[in-house]
């Protein structure tokens, strides 16, 4: 942070909100010009929304933007891109049936003219230190030239701050090392790059100034040399205590329920999620998994409920298993259906012969007066519940029919802590009755609470960890030992 | 509570429809009243004209209209009930003329299995090579009539090869009229009946609900229900081409006797509106159909009678498919908010 130049950019007292929940409240960055900038922080921190504002994407609803010194109104990432900035998101916004040089010239006004096009492609690529195929057709491509595809647009497109999401996530480490040797090279040339990650070493090694924010504030801003992995850690998760598991009943594991073996998952991309894994899950205790986006977690649960099948490896599952989706809206929930056919949504994919509606519409209605479902009856449609009335439903869909084994991700995403504790106290309610229970939260506070044991996924490998806040942290962004 | 009430919205339906046909002759400059006239007589008249023309005409779109209305619940965008149906027509004439001993049974079979074979098409495009349905569906229609038009200039064409259309269906593979001077046949009953397995099934059995569920929301079907999606859909689809299949069946069977290139008049394209208009229920698709057969029977009707042209009740078609669908979203807006 150089005094005198002005910052490549600088993002001042930012707040955004989006419905009721705060997403940033008086976030900053500074990005000092020729230098690559990490920002880190836990799942939900805030910093992809905050880029994003950087980006034109969102509008901050207070605070400033300035670029280059100047501040500067970004309605749209148009606006952006002529500011000189340039994004790249975990999702590449790439017109896959298009040449690489079609996809580099889309965005631009005017004609198109072929050997221009070209010209520039390969004069891009050659100063960014890429090799590309300018006639190669994107979906032809892997996922990392891709990636090099997007930089060269953004380049190409006049950009001079790169900003780019996660971009390691989806390469091999040799594949990650290139790449952010080319982005150093790119800022030492007079750009400047901000890289979104989880992954300390990562940030350590290959920025020269790291911002770390917390539940959407910047609680840390300072160059990288000065940092340790440790000092990272604290300022990502806090030094807040853990919240006593206030939890009567300790785990009297029994019987193993829920059992993987040596199993291997990909993504659609082809992209290893989980590899060679094997976890055994007992009756009678809570397992909570830690681990960050894209860590394989959200593979290795749905592989737990048996909701993935494995490519490879044996799993062991009980018949049913209740399970409960982060993303109810899209998994869970038929919104402009009724309760009653919700609740029959639920397995139904073994059904057979008749539907007893009489029977699931009792049964709704008990599931509504025992979890609490405020304002509801079985013929109320999903859509009309608030997002806790919603998320009590549905756990209480995968909990009534008391089932041997329970896995839920995010039990108390988007409620206030009461229905947080109702929940936590129906899972315990379970774990009592002897099921295998399977927890996921971002909130790892929330999971120490729960959870008897802890198993960290970190690139697709499992690791089991002490109750210990601030190791699981380190393990999570892959800086134990 | 009241006004969700599907008979409330049927008469809103009905009154608007009757009040959009009033602006419209009132603007277009035409007496309102013999107008109107001329199309209750058209529609309704008489008891031989209400079996004769409307329900005669309603039964191929209850068919095709289920057929779209089942697709579409399952969230399969076959919009082919068109090709489907000439398809079935195509096959029913097919093996009524090779083999009239088979009879009415072996015929009808025969319309099934042709818009369930035109289907698989469309199905293992968009299994395969993920070709969205809506595309080949669409284009395979155009297709359809073209074999249709090969058919009846080739291997189907009537013995004395002067015109371009089939031999005439001997008696035993005729669908039988239900009244005696009357031209109601038999295929209405048949499309009632179908009608009713289809409501009892979407209703009443675990497949059918596992149907509406991959509709309304296939990742909550494959999550929370471990539905086969791509099966249920699939299977749907099949069923989808079946009933319009037996649509065309019927028609060649019941009232055409034979086949020819304009056997339909669009009966495929509006059964969506059909289907649209009964919000893809199968008692309300049956109602739909009757008016939409009413509306072009009385159409016919103004036209002749009073010289009002029969498109007139196109555009009352028209305002009652978007009146019905915004309805619906309105509806789903205030459920929501509740």
């Amino acid at each position: 942070m150089t005094t005198g130049v002005a910052p490549a950019l600088a993002l001042g007292a930012i707040d955004k909100r989006f419905g009721a929940t705060v997403a940033l409240t008086n976030a900053s960055l500074v990005v000092a010009p020729g230098t690559v900038h990490a920002v880190l922080g836990e799942n939900g921190a805030g910093k992809t929304t905050l880029l994003r504002i950087a980006f034109g994407l969102l509008s901050p609803d207070a605070g400033a933007v300035h670029v280059a010194g100047a501040r500067v109104t970004l309605r749209s990432p148009h606006d952006a891109i002529g500011a000189g900035i340039g994004m790249v998101q975990q999702h590449y916004s790439l017109v896959p049936a298009m040449t690489v040089a079609e996809n580099v010239a889309l965005g631009r006004r005017g004609g198109v003219d072929r050997t221009a096009m070209h010209a520039q492609v390969m004069a891009t690529a050659a100063a960014l230190g890429f090799v590309v195929e300018p006639d190669a057709r994107v979906e032809s491509l892997s996922v990392s030239a891709q990636q090099r595809v997007e930089i060269i647009k953004a380049v190409a497109h006049g950009a001079r701050l790169l900003i780019l999401d996660e971009p390691t996530a989806v390469l091999a480490p040799s594949e990650a090392d290139a790449l952010l040797e080319r982005l150093r090279a790119f800022a030492a040339r007079g750009g400047a790059v901000v890289l979104i990650t989880h992954h300390l070493r990562e940030a350590l090694r290959s920025a020269d100034d790291v911002t770390v924010l917390r539940r959407g504030h910047t609680v840390l801003a300072a160059p990288a040399a000065t940092l340790t992995e440790d000092a990272l850690v604290a300022a990502m998760i806090g030094d807040r205590l853990p919240r006593t598991a206030a939890d009567p009943t300790p785990a009297a594991p029994g019987a193993p329920v829920l059992r993987v073996q040596q199993v291997t998952v990909h993504d659609a991309r082809g992209v290893p999620r989980l590899r060679d894994v094997s976890l055994t899950v007992h009756a009678g205790e809570i397992v909570g998994i830690a681990g960050v986006e894209g860590s394989g977690t959200r593979e290795l649960v749905r592989v737990l409920a048996g909701r993935v099948a494995p490519e490879a490896g044996t799993v062991t599952l009980p018949a049913a298993v209740g399970f409960v989706p982060e993303d109810r809206h899209r998994d869970a929930l038929m919104l402009t259906a009724s309760l009653a056919e919700n609740f029959a949504l639920a397995e139904s994919g073994a059904a057979r012969g008749a539907m007893p509606w009489r029977t699931m519409t009792a049964t709704t209605a008990t599931l509504i007066e025992r979890f609490d479902v405020r304002g509801a009856t079985p013929s109320t449609p999903a859509a009309a519940l608030s997002g806790g009335n919603q998320q009590k439903f549905v756990v209480g869909r995968a909990v009534v029919t008391a089932p041997d084994a329970l896995v839920v991700e995010s039990p108390s995403r988007g409620l206030d802590v009461r229905a947080t504790q109702d929940i936590h106290a129906t899972l315990r309610t379970r774990r009592a009755a002897g099921a295998a229970v399977v927890v996921t939260s971002p909130d790892l506070d929330e999971l120490l609470a729960l959870a008897d044991r802890i198993i960290v996924c970190y690139e697709g490998t499992l690791r089991e960890v002490a109750r210990d806040l601030a190791l699981i942290g380190r393990t999570m962004v892959g800086a134990h030992d | 509570m009241r006004w969700r009430s599907p008979w409330v919205t049927a008469g809103l339906v009905l009154v608007g429809a009757g009040l959009v046909l009033l602006v419209v002759l009132v603007v277009t400059g035409h007496a309102p009243v013999p107008a109107l006239a001329a199309l209750g007589r058209g529609a309704v008249g008489s008891w031989y004209t209400f079996t004769s023309t409307t329900l005669v005409r309603a039964t191929p779109l209850i068919l095709s209209g289920l057929a779209v209305a089942i697709a579409f619940r399952a969230g399969v965008l076959n919009i082919g009930a068109e090709g489907q149906l000439l398809m079935g027509a195509a096959a029913a004439t097919a093996v009524a003329l090779t083999v009239p001993s088979g009879g009415v049974v072996l015929a009808l079979f025969a319309g099934l299995v042709g818009g369930l074979l035109w289907t698989i098409i469309p199905v293992v495009l968009t299994q395969r090579f993920g070709v969205l349905e809506v595309i080949s569906t669409l284009l395979m229609n155009a297709v359809a009539l073209y074999v249709v038009g090969w058919l009846v200039r080739g291997p189907l064409q009537e013995p004395t090869g002067i015109y371009p259309q089939s031999g005439v269906l001997s008696e035993a593979t005729r669908l039988p009229l239900l009244w005696n001077g009357t031209r109601l046949h038999a295929g209405f009953l048949l499309a009632l009946v179908c009608a009713g397995a289809l409501w009892w099934f979407g209703a009443r059995t675990a497949a059918g609900f596992r149907l509406r569920a991959v509709g309304l929301n296939a990742h909550a079907a494959a999550s929370a229900g471990r539905i086969d999606v791509a099966r249920t859909s699939q299977r749907a689809f099949l069923v989808s081409g079946v009933l319009a299949g037996l649509a065309g069946a019927v028609e060649v069977q019941g009232v055409t006797y034979g086949l020819y290139e304009n056997l339909s008049p669009g009966y495929g394209y509006t059964a969506i509106a059909v289907a649209l208009l009964g919000r893809l229920d199968a008692r309300a698709v049956v109602a739909a159909a009757i008016l939409f057969a009413a509306l072009q029977a009385g159409g016919s009707a103004m036209q002749r009678d009073a010289g009002v042209p029969a498109v007139t009740v196109k555009v009352v078609e028209a305002v009652l498919i978007l009146g019905v669908i915004s309805a619906t979203a309105w509806q789903r807006r205030q459920e929501s908010r509740a």
